[in-house]
């Protein structure tokens, strides 16, 4: 998986990728040469007593090391480049195709999972990107181009090398082994410090009203402890890395040294020659050690991946039909179920069963029902939130999964149950329904939904801020300001989930009003309690437990449904 | 009508929270965290890397004891470690001797091999004789130098050792620093004042406590270990190699300053760099973090691409802080690599001439150049190190930004209520209001009697909400003071006040837990006995049975499982759990039918009993059975008494039950 995502991300950076990589390559020969300079400074300087030439070999190590620092330079400057570049792209990558989620991917996932790992679980894998660039073309070139040299300097101790790498590669090996499972349970508990204190955030009110903070502290305090464990785990196992590499490669020096001074005294070999095999040796440790911060990072790295895999692999349940979906060019407005009906994945009692009934341009039709009664999911279906489990919704005549998305949905308007506005300023908050919108129209639309007298009292008016979830409004005020965002977009269906429920009375009944003859050729759905706002609708519709008990108007309805007089008898009572 | 309703608007405008930084009042303002994420924003602080350094290595202090042995464990471990060339080198000495003592006939002395040598012409090499431990005829002793290697290996076993257990503890220290940290967050949480949250996105605070802590979590531990045992360790091979030749380490010493130098340059440019990444990380948070939130808005409307822009724009950012901040802080590694490879190549020259001239032997040079290579290289690892710990100080600014927050006012151990509370409040000349330029509450009094029910009517942004918010102490008074059973809530703790004050807000909030853990939030002690009656109180119970786990149903993030309606009968069933003394209903049964809402109240009115309640509520079905009616209008009760008494008065009230009956008339 970790190597999927970065072959796929990488490849705009594919050019950079080997310039990165020769010059690495350049820098990492350079180096290389150096010992062996050293041991021609002993060899042949110090030996043969040859002062010029020491110093001859002395300039040569000065042109060399200029070499490698300026083709080192440029490939930091790449490597930042091109990592940094992946960690932007991917993150791009990964917010897109949550875009493309429907409502059930969200929940399975839920946002605070989500925002883990487009954020935390990317930078991840970015690092060890940058990491790894710095030494995966160093590293093993080092370690090559050293086994190299040191063969070059005496073939017979070779399987000294032989025997030490594989034994380093096991021991390491073993320890990451160890520590993956341990990567991937911290990525999880990080998930859940940030989806408790989402919560505790989110319901600061709440914690406070009911004197909860001591209890949240302790729930707080359990996430941290555990996140706090693994990582202690995981630490411990790194703990042991570094001073395990390090003995074996003290180890091999020690046999070097062995094994060599019998061959230099057998005189199969120089002492020069043993001397740069310890400096290449050196050179194979450096790489080796920068190879084991750098696999340091690659469980947690690998298991992030793993994680944004899991995103990047979830195909939405609800999708664009192939080949684009239907644009149709009338614009009618009008609104069918046939037959609908929709039970959760699992789920033994469907929410909706058998619904049917329709909505024509110009017409207002009420949804009633009790609580849980399956009315907001009822709604859902209309955009394609969700998608049915039987029967069909039709918009204008043509079933909603045919319909390509953005045409489907500039067709509906909808005002949710809880108003929720993004940060910005009213205009855009408005503009969210038409981006071509003028302010002039933003303030028509504002003027129906009784909100232009707040607005305008506003120091800045439309460029008046707004904070996220549009915290700095009344609840009245979030719900006018969404209903003028339904209104700015000139839909054909209008779709109110309770939308009038926090507006007192009088405003309720002003904006109704105001309403009708702008949405006098669109199709009306309302979801309401109250049966003053519903019953002038030309059609109600109720609800119980997922089925239709009765459609009519409020008189028919009234002499027919029990349910229904149930509902208005109770309104009434209160009322008198 | 329309010019009252406009002014009230106006009031309402400022009514719940304040548009944050504009004339916020000078008492109380914010610190840290940007306006809504989205301009550079409030509180930007200069990256002051010492101090902020050394505020955050303060934090390790109560771990004094583990630091201090594993900085004991280090020094030995690194003082070993550097021991080994040297003994290394002697064992090379032990074989050039062994294989230039064969080149001589056995039983001459070193002085004749040397005399020999000189009189061949060859000064250079006698001089060279000179320095080693020559005995002619003899091959390498592999005795003694088997035993020096024994000496080695068991001086690398044992620092081996000793570096696992320096990492061992420092591995618990940086996770108790890291541990305590995210603690003192979640307690400095409930400290900060209201506004402070209303004040800035969600994702800018989650990004604190994740993003940023987990990048201190992680700059700690990487730069801890390494620095410690790279600064031991230039010690050490300065000590070793000052034992071996004092001019040749003077050259050594020579590339130290070089590098800082260059260092220094670098950081100070990087450093900001670093402050802007994360800054920008914390933005991005929170832009992506809204549009999860908002994911079936963005959609319903069809905003996905607009969104997605939104996101570029700020991705884009924190990818050119970013890579601007690596590349900068990339550039110390290879300066000081090349300054470390100029002392190599000069130690080479003058040590090979050295050796040359038999001033020092060839194991010594051997030594020599094998601790300035593990000279240099900590000291390469030093400057690159401090790219990740400038990183990571970054970090830890912004957190503790967080943690300096102005806070609450304390609280004040004080007057408790004795005995039953009685629930009787008064407000007394009260006056509030959000913000300096813009008056909402202006000398406000009020009574309400023990038991009995009082209705807040009025349009929006008559300051009903405010009412509430200080009543429940979530945000002080400007003048005046409020009563519970003549105590001054102020005199008294605010658990104390909340305690005896149950709540149901319009807008529910469930925590991810069953439905049980949930109604019991506000009494966890309570039976399920009482949970039940609870639920049966709030019809919670009705639609529970139906679900197939019944009460142990978990309650997901998204809430997808239970429907708003019933969200909002789990918390007024919270809210008979917690049984107060007083009931603030803020809007509560907006969402639910009003078949459902008339069972509500008449088993409200069971409870009610001998409780004060404040309801706020648009409904005047609801406001009807109340005992006392208060009309608000931009922040000032117009009107006050029982139905019947407002509706003769002919009032604002009657205006308001004469539009909501004309309507229930034509359902009758």
């Amino acid at each position: 998986m970790l190597l999927r995502i970065i072959m796929r991300y990488m490849k705009p950076y594919y050019r950079p990728f080997w310039f990165i990589v020769g010059l690495q390559f350049v820098a990492t020969i350079a180096t290389l040469l150096l010992p062996s300079i050293n041991a021609a400074i002993i060899d042949k300087g110090i030996v043969l007593g040859d002062t010029n030439y020491i110093l001859k070999q002395g300039a040569i190590m000065l042109g060399v090391s200029l070499l490698q620092v300026a083709a080192t330079i440029v490939a930091v400057y790449l490597s930042a480049r091109t990592s940094m570049g992946f960690g932007r792209d991917l993150r791009s990558g990964v917010f897109k195709h949550v875009g493309e989620f429907s409502a059930r991917e969200l929940s399975q996932f839920g946002a605070p999972s989500l925002l883990t790992r487009t954020t935390n679980d990317v930078l991840q894998v970015q690092t060890l990107l940058f990491m790894s660039f710095a030494m995966l073309v160093t590293a093993p070139i080092m370690m090559v181009g050293g086994v190299i040299m040191a063969m070059r300097q005496d073939l017979g101790l070779s399987w000294l090398v032989a025997v030490a790498v594989p034994v380093l590669v096991a021991a390491v090996g073993l320890v990451l082994l160890r520590m993956v499972p341990g990567f991937q349970k911290m990525q999880k508990r990080i998930d859940r410090v940030n989806q408790v204190l989402r919560e505790q955030i989110g319901g600061i009110r709440v914690v406070r009203a009911f004197v909860r903070e001591p209890f949240e502290e302790q729930r707080f305090d359990a996430a941290n402890k555990e996140l706090t464990d693994v990582t202690l785990y995981v630490g411990r196992w790194m703990a042991v890395l570094f001073p395990l590499v390090m003995l074996v490669l003290n180890a091999s020096t020690v046999a070097v040294l062995w094994f060599g001074g019998m061959r230099v005294d057998a005189g199969l070999m120089e002492i020069g020659s043993m001397t740069a095999y310890l400096s290449y040796l050196l050179q194979i440790l450096m790489a080796l050690l920068m190879s084991t911060m750098l696999l340091m990072l690659l469980p947690r790295a690998s298991v992030s991946a793993g994680r944004i895999g899991e995103v990047l692999g979830a195909t939405p349940s609800v999708a664009a039909p192939l080949g684009g979906g239907l644009v149709p060019t009338g614009r009618t407005g009008t609104v069918e179920f046939r037959d609908v009906s929709y039970s959760y994945p699992g789920a033994t009692h469907p929410v909706l069963a058998n619904v049917s009934f329709s909505v024509a341009p110009g017409e207002t039709v009420a949804v009633i029902g009790s609580t849980g009664a399956g009315k907001t999911t009822l709604i859902s279906l209309i955009p394609r939130l969700f998608d049915v489990t039987s029967g069909a919704v039709l918009v204008d005549g043509i079933d909603v999964r045919e319909y390509e998305p953005d045409a489907l949905w500039e067709r509906i308007g909808i005002v949710p149950q809880k108003a929720y506005l993004f940060t910005g300023t009213v205009a855009s908050n408005l503009r969210y329904g038409d981006p071509e919108a003028t302010d002039a129209d933003l303030w028509h639309a504002l003027d129906i939904a009784q909100a232009t007298g707040f607005v305008s009292a506003m120091p800045e008016g439309l460029e008046s801020p707004i904070a996220q979830g549009g915290t700095n409004v009344s609840g009245g005020q979030r719900q006018r300001l969404a209903i003028a965002r339904a209104l700015v977009r000139r839909p054909v269906v209008y779709v109110f989930d309770d939308s009038f429920s926090a507006l007192d009375v009088a405003t309720d009944m002003r904006l109704r009003r105001a309403l009708a003859p702008a949405t006098r050729d669109a199709a009306v759905l309302i979801v309401a309690q109250r049966v003053a706002t519903i019953q002038e609708a030309d059609r109600i519709v109720v609800l119980d437990d997922g089925k239709v008990v009765g459609m009519g108007t409020h008189d028919e309805l009234l002499r027919s449904s029990p349910t229904y007089q149930e509902i208005v008898e109770s309104q009434a009572q209160v009322a008198a | 009508m329309s010019r009252r309703t406009a002014a009230a608007a106006s009031a309402e405008a400022a009514a719940t929270t304040p548009k944050s930084g504009r004339t916020m009042k000078s008492t109380e303002r914010v610190t840290g965290g940007g306006m809504f994420g989205r301009s550079g924003g409030v509180g930007q602080k200069a990256n002051s890397f010492g101090p902020s350094l050394r505020r955050l290595l303060s934090h390790l202090a109560p771990h004094r004891l583990k630091v201090g042995l594993l900085v004991a464990a280090a020094v030995v471990s690194v003082a070993l470690a550097s021991l080994g060339p040297r003994i290394l080198g002697r064992a090379t000495d032990l074989i050039f001797g062994g294989v230039i003592g064969k080149m001589f006939p056995a039983g001459m002395t070193k002085e004749q091999a040397i005399a020999v040598t000189r009189a061949a012409g060859q000064n250079k090499v006698a001089e060279l004789l000179s320095g080693i431990d020559l005995v002619p005829g003899q091959g390498v002793d592999f005795t003694a130098v088997g035993q020096v290697l024994l000496i080695v290996m068991g001086v690398y076993v044992l620092s081996s050792l000793l570096q696992f257990v320096q990492g061992y503890l420092l591995n618990d220290v940086v996770n108790a620093t890291v541990f305590g940290f995210r603690r003192s967050i979640e307690e400095k949480l409930n400290r900060l004042p209201l506004r402070y949250f209303d004040a800035q996105p969600r994702g800018e605070l989650l990004s604190r406590v994740t993003n940023d802590i987990d990048n201190v979590s992680q700059s700690l531990q990487q730069t801890m270990s390494q620095f410690l045992t790279a600064t031991l360790t230039v010690v050490f091979m300065l000590v070793m190699m000052l034992t071996i030749s004092p001019v040749l380490t003077l050259v050594a010493l020579l590339s130290i300053p070089l590098t800082m130098v260059v260092a220094i340059l670098v950081m100070s440019r990087s450093g900001k760099q670093f402050t802007q990444q994360w800054r920008r990380t914390g933005t991005l948070n929170s832009a992506i973090e809204e549009a999860y939130t908002g994911h079936a808005l963005v959609k319903v409307f069809g905003r996905q691409q607009e969104v997605q822009k939104v996101f570029e724009v700020e991705n884009d950012a924190v990818y050119d802080a970013s890579f601007r901040a690596q590349f900068l802080s990339g550039l110390i590694m290879p300066a000081a690599s090349f300054i470390g490879n100029l002392n190599y190549a000069a130690v080479a020259v003058i040590g090979g001439l050295r050796v040359a001239s038999g001033i020092l032997s060839l194991g010594e040079i051997q030594a020599f150049i094998q601790y300035s290579r593990q000279f240099t290289q900590p000291v390469t690892q030093i400057a690159s190190m401090i790219n990740m710990l400038q990183s990571g100080v970054a970090s830890a600014e912004r957190v503790f930004e967080l943690l300096d927050a102005v806070e609450e006012s304390p609280e004040v151990v004080g007057q408790r209520l004795t005995g039953e509370v009685a629930g009787r409040v008064t407000f007394e000349n009260v006056s509030f209001r959000y913000e300096d330029d813009r008056p909402l509450i202006e000398d406000l009094s009020l009574t309400a009697e023990p038991g009995r029910t009082v209705a807040i009517v009025g349009p929006t942004g008559a300051g009903k909400t405010t009412l509430v918010n200080l009543l429940m102490r979530f945000y002080e008074l400007d003048a005046g003071r409020i009563t519970l059973d003549g105590v001054d809530i102020a005199a008294m703790s605010r658990a104390e006040l909340r305690t005896n004050i149950g709540m149901v807000l319009q807008d529910t909030w469930l925590f991810k837990g069953t439905i049980r853990d949930n109604i019991a939030y506000g009494r966890p002690d309570a039976s399920e006995e009482e949970i039940m009656g609870a639920a049966r109180a709030a019809f919670v119970d009705r639609f529970v049975h139906s679900l197939p786990d019944g009460y142990d149903t978990v309650i997901d993030d998204e809430g997808s499982n239970v429907s708003a309606g019933e969200k909002q009968l789990i918390t007024i069933a919270r809210a008979f759990l917690a049984d107060p003394a007083l009931l603030i209903l803020d809007e509560a049964t907006s969402s639910v039918d009003t078949r459902t809402e008339l069972l509500l109240q008449q088993a409200m009115i069971a409870l009610r009993g001998n409780r004060t309640s404040f309801v706020i509520a648009h409904r005047l079905s609801t406001i009807v059975g109340a005992d006392t009616i208060l009309v608000m209008e931009e922040g000032r009760i117009v009107e006050r008494g029982s139905h019947e008494e407002l509706l003769q008065r002919g009032g604002s009230y009657a205006d308001l039950y004469r539009s909501q009956f004309e309507g229930a008339e034509q359902a009758a």
